[in-house]
C-alpha cells in the first residue's frame, strides 16, 4: 500500500472565509500542513493550473463560478482531470448528488459535517492515513 | 357617445355596481362623478359627454392599476414568499442556537480540565474560554435582529393583505405569466441552498446514494 503523502498541497475553495478556517484547522488536526485557499471558482481553477494539488475541497454554492462548474472544468481539463475532487456543500437535494457524481466528484460531505466524517472521505478519497 | 346620459341612466349604472363589484361603494363613485361633473364647472343637473369620458377614463385607470397589482402576485407573496422566508429565519435562529450550544458544552469541557493545570496555563486558557463565552453572545444578538426582520415581515404581509383585501378576488384569479425557461446547460436550478431539516437529506443518505452508483 502506498503512504500518504501528507505534505500533499490541498486546494480548499469556499466563499466563506469562516468555512475555509473550519476546514483548514480540521486539516491541521489530521496531519495536512499544506493547504491553499481560494474564495470562488475562478481563482482556484488558476491556482489549479499552476500547481499540482492531490486533492480538491470545494464548495458547491459559490459566484460567478459554482462548485459544479468549477469539478466539471476540472474534469475536463487534460491536466487536472484526475484530480482527487470532495465537494462540501449545504446542496442536499438527490439531484445534486447525482448531478455532482455524474460530473466525476470523488466523494460528497453535506454542510453541517463533522472532523470524523472528514476524515472518512478523505480515507476513502486519498487513502488511509 | 352621441350626448351626456341621462342623470337616471347614470344613476341606474353606479347602482349596478354595487351588485357587480361588492368592494365597490355606489355612493363614493357618485361623489366622485359629482365631483368631476363640478370640477368641469357642470352643475348636477347638466349631462355631459365630457363628465362621461372622465368617468371612463377613471374607471380604465382602475382597471389598469388593478392589472398591475395583480401581476405583482400579491396572493403568492402572502401563501408562498413571506411563509417560506419566516421559516428560512426561524431555521437560522435554531441553527444558531444549536451550535452555540455545542460550543458551550466544549468549552466547559475545557474549563473543567483547567483544575489540572500549573496556575499560568489554567489562567490562560481561562481566558480563552471567557473570549469564547463572550463571542457566543453573537446568537442573543443575531436571534434578536433576526425577530425584527421577522416584524417587518409581519407589517409586508399586513399590507399585502390589505391590497388583497381592496382589490379582492380579480387579485388572486388574474392570469399567471409562465416562468421563465431555464437556460440551456444551467445547473442554476440545482442552487436551492441548505434545505430546511425536514427535508434535508443526511450524510448517511447521501453516501447510500453515492454507493449505488458504484
Amino acid at each position: 500500500m502506498t503512504a500518504i503523502n501528507m505534505n500533499m498541497p490541498i486546494l480548499i475553495v469556499d466563499d466563506y472565509k469562516t468555512m475555509l478556517r473550519i476546514i483548514r484547522n480540521l486539516l491541521k488536526q489530521l496531519g495536512f500542513d499544506n493547504v491553499d485557499e481560494a474564495t470562488d471558482g475562478s481563482t482556484a481553477l488558476q491556482k489549479l493550473r499552476s500547481k499540482d494539488y492531490g486533492l480538491v475541497i470545494s464548495d458547491w454554492n459559490m459566484e460567478p463560478m459554482t462548485g459544479l462548474e468549477l469539478l466539471k472544468e476540472v474534469r475536463a481539463d487534460s491536466k487536472l482531470g484526475k484530480t482527487p475532487f470532495i465537494m462540501i456543500t449545504a446542496e442536499s437535494k438527490t439531484e445534486n448528488v447525482v448531478a455532482a457524481k455524474q460530473a466525476g466528484v470523488n466523494n460528497y460531505i453535506v454542510k453541517p459535517f463533522n472532523a470524523a466524517t472528514l476524515k472518512e472521505k478523505l480515507n476513502t478519497v486519498i487513502g488511509n492515513f | 357617445m352621441t350626448g351626456a346620459a341621462p342623470r337616471s341612466d347614470i344613476s341606474r349604472r353606479i347602482g349596478a355596481l354595487a351588485t357587480s363589484r361588492p368592494g365597490v361603494d355606489p355612493a363614493e363613485v357618485a361623489e366622485i362623478a359629482q365631483q368631476v361633473a363640478s370640477s368641469m364647472g357642470l352643475d348636477s343637473g347638466t349631462a355631459s359627454s365630457n363628465a362621461g369620458a372622465e368617468i371612463q377614463d377613471l374607471s380604465r385607470f382602475i382597471q389598469d392599476l388593478k392589472a398591475d397589482l395583480a401581476a405583482l402576485r400579491p396572493d403568492a407573496v402572502i401563501d408562498e414568499h413571506l411563509p417560506a422566508a419566516k421559516e428560512e429565519l426561524q431555521a437560522v435562529v435554531d441553527a444558531t442556537e444549536g451550535a452555540t450550544n455545542e460550543i458551550f458544552e466544549a468549552v466547559e469541557a475545557i474549563e473543567t480540565l483547567t483544575g489540572k493545570m500549573n496556575k499560568k496555563h489554567s489562567a490562560q486558557v481561562t481566558e480563552a474560554v471567557t473570549r469564547i463565552y463572550e463571542a457566543c453572545g453573537f446568537q442573543d444578538i443575531t436571534g434578536q435582529r433576526i425577530a425584527k426582520v421577522v416584524s417587518v415581515l409581519g407589517q409586508i404581509e399586513l399590507t399585502v393583505n390589505g391590497l388583497l383585501e381592496v382589490f379582492g378576488e380579480e387579485v388572486r384569479e388574474a392570469p399567471r405569466e409562465r416562468p421563465a425557461a431555464a437556460e440551456p446547460d444551467s445547473d442554476k436550478h440545482l442552487m436551492g441552498g441548505p434545505q430546511l431539516p425536514e427535508a434535508a437529506m443526511s450524510q448517511a443518505d447521501i453516501d447510500a446514494l453515492l454507493a449505488s452508483f458504484d
